[in-house]
């Protein structure tokens, strides 16, 4: 019974202080990470930016999704934009100022971003014309 | 001996490939003296096949570990189905079931196919030989299952602790399976287009094998999707990552072919169409394996990345899609215009499918390598799940509108006025449903409205065809139509409210602590700690309450040491209306005893995945119907009254 | 898609696109992939930050403390961070070879700091503490290590990501000389 009971609180230690010291340091997770704002509108626009935007230190998650410490900093960084009242496409921007294009899921509607954007209506339209030689008029 | 074995008929294998690709090109200029060679090749390379697949097995099953697969992929005091599971659970085993399969599906059409003249059976043999030719050179060079390792290890190194799942020993081959049965339908489509045989008889013979790859990667998707949203832990299903687009794809294209091979067997018609869905299908369940091995684009699933054998698989997609469309180019001209048709009708609704379908797997193609493209000019940008979403939804919307209509229309011509009680119908309903939504439920995006409304319009209108028929006597297939496409409904149903109503709390609790989350009181009554076999966790037990039921959750956030890695356990609830999700995280550093607790209440989210299910189970129901009634040898221009 | 003769170069269209893939993943395969994240702040001021000092007895970090007319290195760093132990050489010959050096700790506690500072060496004028990694989001910075090299009026020229090894040293020092 002895063992068991060290076992657990050895284990306790090790569960409570995480090894994640060693990889990624410790510090305190910035309030608004993981809290939600109490304005639920203000909420769901910033849980739309925190979709939209791109984890730096995982591999292609978003940080609404991710459990890295940088994730956690920029859901704080949105949610806290959000509160002071900037609308979501200029935290977007600020986003893209610091980490470049690659930060957001969603390219700009403008220069190649346009075309991926366009594709789908183009790809309709291709496939119409595709497919007007098989349909007979009514006679 | 048995290592030596299995290699020996895996080269045998590969010599009778080569026989029926001989005998093959000897055929393309008339009726070669290797020609009669080639059925009986077909069928012994899949016994040969199944000699060196077992021998494998074998090898797993006894742990002989002086073989180095299973040195490096098993080990003895594995349970014994890990231990089967690892023949396929590793690269060079999958890749040999996926020749096996192969081979098998060769030997298949060589014993059973009856309805297509000799001459395109012969070449659809030959191509398929060509096929498995290449994926027999890919084992021999460079990923042989049979190599020994000296001096033979005393354990073994053991698979991969997280990928010892149940589900995922049977996921990749579920896939595989699925991507074997398309690349059958794309040695079809190569041989009918070289004999000029593009015909309802072609039709009929490809139409099982891609029903049966359809259901198989209907299954994978389903189940690969349930995977991601319970294991990664933030209550997501689908995040458009490239490995899950790869698995997409594919099944699109077989969607869409699934569809335009029953107008060409039934109705002689769309025959070009078909031709060509068979070859992107086969080149996406190509392109598919080759994204997830090279590991050219980054993913969150990047398990198995190899960029050597990427390229390998590269090599081999190139050379078979545009030698595929290289004869697609020059010969489809040949193939006769098939019959006409109005855009009213059962064809023009599923034209409107195809369209609608191609258009969904184009965007995903395009926005999967659309990263990689603007690399190359020098521009780093990504592609995500709000494009995804935003550029697929409205098609996908659209491709619901036409199935409301498409199987109650009649083949060849209708009027729309037939059907304006049923027209008006589904529009009073979705009309209904969306307005009553959008009025009484604040902040719903415009996609889950329109996905409701529709999901429930579809949900009665898949049953229609039903309608005025004997059940006794109607065919299966029919069944199986409507089941698949209530399957559809169910899903979307379950997408839209899933994405519409969602409700997450993300809160800091300690013991004893209590937050909320749509209807449900949650409490954190204790956190203790838990001992796995390479892991250490803490255990949140929560109690939920809603009404005057109360239930029990246990979250886990586990450490696991070798290789250091923290992983969520969500624990679910599941209710007929939906799930609680409910996720743990380490301790808050904030320091004040408290726990990270991430809460969902997901309306309806389960039927995402029965839809998913309903929609494969009508497939396996139609299949079953084409498998056991016989028909009668096709005449010329029986098609007429089918 | 009928057979008609206007159209025959829709035939040919799916040749394309594989032809088009194909290169692409070529091009994915044999140009290695850049997994790094630059930051998008070079040649742009350093935005506002005031750092508390990262243990005892050094002295906080402010974006004013990097604006003082004279060009100089700013390292990210960590005590947990195993390539910041590889580059603490390469720090020092730096500063040796006259390169003023100011540092960000991300994540770390005092007395981490403090052992790591003691092990590998201090050759840095200040240190600021970023518990939050709240100024490394500010400088588009996405990891530990990365060394930045700010002009004198503060603004951030260059952005080496990753340990310096010795072959970046001279590099470094050209970069400080070029901003004088």
């Amino acid at each position: 019974m002895m063992w068991r009971l060290l076992l657990l609180a050895s284990v306790l230690l090790l569960a409570a202080v995480p090894q994640e010291s060693m990889a990624q340091g410790s510090g305190p997770t910035p309030e608004l990470a993981n809290r939600q704002l109490t304005n639920p509108a203000q909420e769901k626009a910033a849980t739309q930016v925190m979709h939209a935007l791109r984890c730096i230190q995982c591999q292609g998650q978003s940080i609404a999704d991710s459990d890295a410490p940088m994730a956690a900093t920029m859901r704080a960084e949105v949610r806290q934009q959000i509160a002071d009242g900037k609308k979501p496409d200029a935290i977007r921007q600020w986003m893209i100022e610091r980490y470049g294009e690659w930060v957001s899921f969603e390219p700009d509607m403008k220069g190649s971003g346009l075309l991926l954007w366009a594709a789908p209506l183009l790809l309709l339209l291709l496939g119409l014309f595709m497919a007007r030689g098989l349909f007979r008029r009514k006679s | 001996m048995i290592a030596e074995t299995g290699l020996a008929a895996l080269w045998l294998a590969a010599a009778m490939a080569l026989l029926q690709l001989v005998g093959g090109l000897t055929l393309l200029r008339g009726e070669g003296k290797l020609t009669p060679l080639i059925k009986p090749a077909a069928l012994v390379q899949g016994a040969l096949c199944v000699v060196s697949f077992a021998s494998l097995m074998w090898l797993f099953y006894v742990t002989d570990l002086s073989v180095l697969l299973v040195a490096s992929n098993s080990h003895i005091d594995k349970p014994l189905i890990f231990k089967l599971a690892g023949t396929w659970g590793n690269h060079e085993g999958s890749m040999l079931l996926w020749v096996s399969v192969l081979s098998l599906s060769g030997a298949a059409i060589a014993l059973l196919e009856k309805r297509i003249d000799t001459r395109t059976l012969n070449a659809t043999l030959a191509v398929q030989a060509f096929v498995a030719l290449g994926f027999f050179a890919f084992l021999l060079f460079s990923s042989n299952p049979f190599e020994r390792l000296v001096p033979a290890p005393v354990e073994g190194a053991g698979l991969n602790p997280l990928l010892q799942d149940i589900g995922l020993a049977f996921h990749p081959p579920t896939l595989y399976i699925g991507y074997v049965g398309l690349s059958v339908a794309f040695s079809f489509a190569v041989a009918a287009m070289l004999t000029g045989q593009v015909g309802p008889a072609f039709a009929r013979a490809m139409r099982p094998w891609v029903l049966g790859a359809w259901i198989f990667l209907t299954v994978g998707i389903t189940a690969g999707s349930y995977w991601a949203y319970y294991e990664l832990g933030w209550g997501g299903w689908w995040f458009w990552d490239p490995v899950e687009n790869a698995s997409l794809m594919p099944w699109l294209a077989a969607t869409a072919l699934l569809h335009s091979v029953s107008v060409l067997a039934t109705r002689n018609a769309l025959r070009a169409w078909t031709i060509m869905l068979a070859l992107v299908a086969f080149a996406m369940s190509m392109a598919g394996t080759f994204l997830v091995r090279s590991g050219i684009l980054t993913s969150v699933h990047a398990f198995a990345v190899d960029p050597e054998r990427g390229s390998f698989i590269l090599a081999l997609m190139l050379m078979y899609t545009s030698l595929a469309f290289l004869v697609f180019a020059t010969r489809i001209g040949t193939v006769k215009q098939g019959e006409p048709f109005q855009i009213v009708s059962r064809e023009g609704g599923i034209v409107a499918n195809n369209i609608f379908l191609s258009v969904i797997l184009a965007i995903v193609l395009i926005g999967t390598l659309y990263p990689l493209a603007a690399e190359t000019m020098g521009d780093k940008i990504s592609v995500g799940p709000p494009y995804f979403n935003k550029a697929t939804a409205p098609i996908a919307l659209l491709l619901m509108v036409a199935l409301l209509l498409g199987p109650m229309l009649r083949w060849r011509r209708d009027e729309l006025k037939r059907h304006k009680y049923w027209l008006v119908g589904f529009f009073a309903i979705s009309l209904w449903t969306g307005v009553a939504i959008w009025r009484f439920v604040p902040g719903v995006g415009v996609f889950p409205i329109l996905g409701l409304a529709l999901s429930l319009a579809l949900a009665i209108a898949a049953w229609v065809p039903l309608k005025g028929r004997k059940l006794l006597r109607t065919p299966l297939p029919v069944f199986g139509m409507v089941v698949a496409h209530f399957g559809l409904a169910v899903s979307v149903f379950g997408m839209a409210a899933e994405s519409g109503f969602s409700r997450e709390t993300l809160t800091a609790l300690a013991p004893g602590e209590s937050a909320k989350v749509a209807d449900w009181q949650v409490k954190l009554d204790d956190v203790r700690p838990v001992v796995g076999d390479n892991w250490v966790a803490i255990e949140g037990q929560l109690i939920a309450r809603n009404g005057d039921k109360k239930f029990i959750l246990r979250p886990q956030s586990r450490q696991f040491y070798r290789p250091e890695q923290q992983t969520s356990e969500a624990a679910l609830l599941t209710r007929w209306n939906g799930q609680l999700y409910a996720v743990i995280a380490q301790p808050d550093e904030n320091g004040d005893g408290r726990w990270q607790v991430r809460l969902w209440w997901k309306p309806f989210v389960t039927f995402i995945w029965f839809g998913g299910l309903l929609v494969a189970l009508g497939g396996a129901i139609s299949l079953l119907g084409r498998m056991f009634r016989r028909p009668k040898k096709p005449a010329v221009n029986k098609w007429a009254q089918a | 898609m009928g057979a008609g003769m206007n159209r025959t170069w829709l035939l040919w269209l799916p040749l394309a696109v594989v032809a088009f893939i194909g290169g692409l993943a070529i091009y994915g395969l044999v140009v290695p992939k850049d997994d790094m994240v630059h930051s998008a702040m070079v040649g742009r001021k350093l935005p506002e930050f005031a750092l508390p000092p990262a243990t005892v007895g050094v002295a906080g970090l402010s974006n004013r403390d990097l604006a003082d007319g004279k060009p100089r290195l700013l390292n990210i760093f960590a005590s947990w961070c195993i390539p910041c132990k590889a580059e603490a050489p390469y720090l020092e010959a730096l500063k040796k070879s006259g390169a003023e050096i100011d540092a960000i700790a991300i994540r770390d506690k005092p007395e981490d700091v403090a052992a790591f500072l003691a092990e590998f060496g201090n050759p840095f004028r200040r240190i600021g503490s970023d518990n939050e990694m709240a100024v490394q989001l500010k400088l588009g910075s996405s990891g530990v290590p990365e060394t930045y090299v700010i002009g004198g009026d503060g603004t951030i020229l260059y952005q080496h990501i990753g340990d310096i090894r010795a072959e970046h040293v001279p590099m470094l020092l050209e970069k400080l000389r070029e901003a004088q």
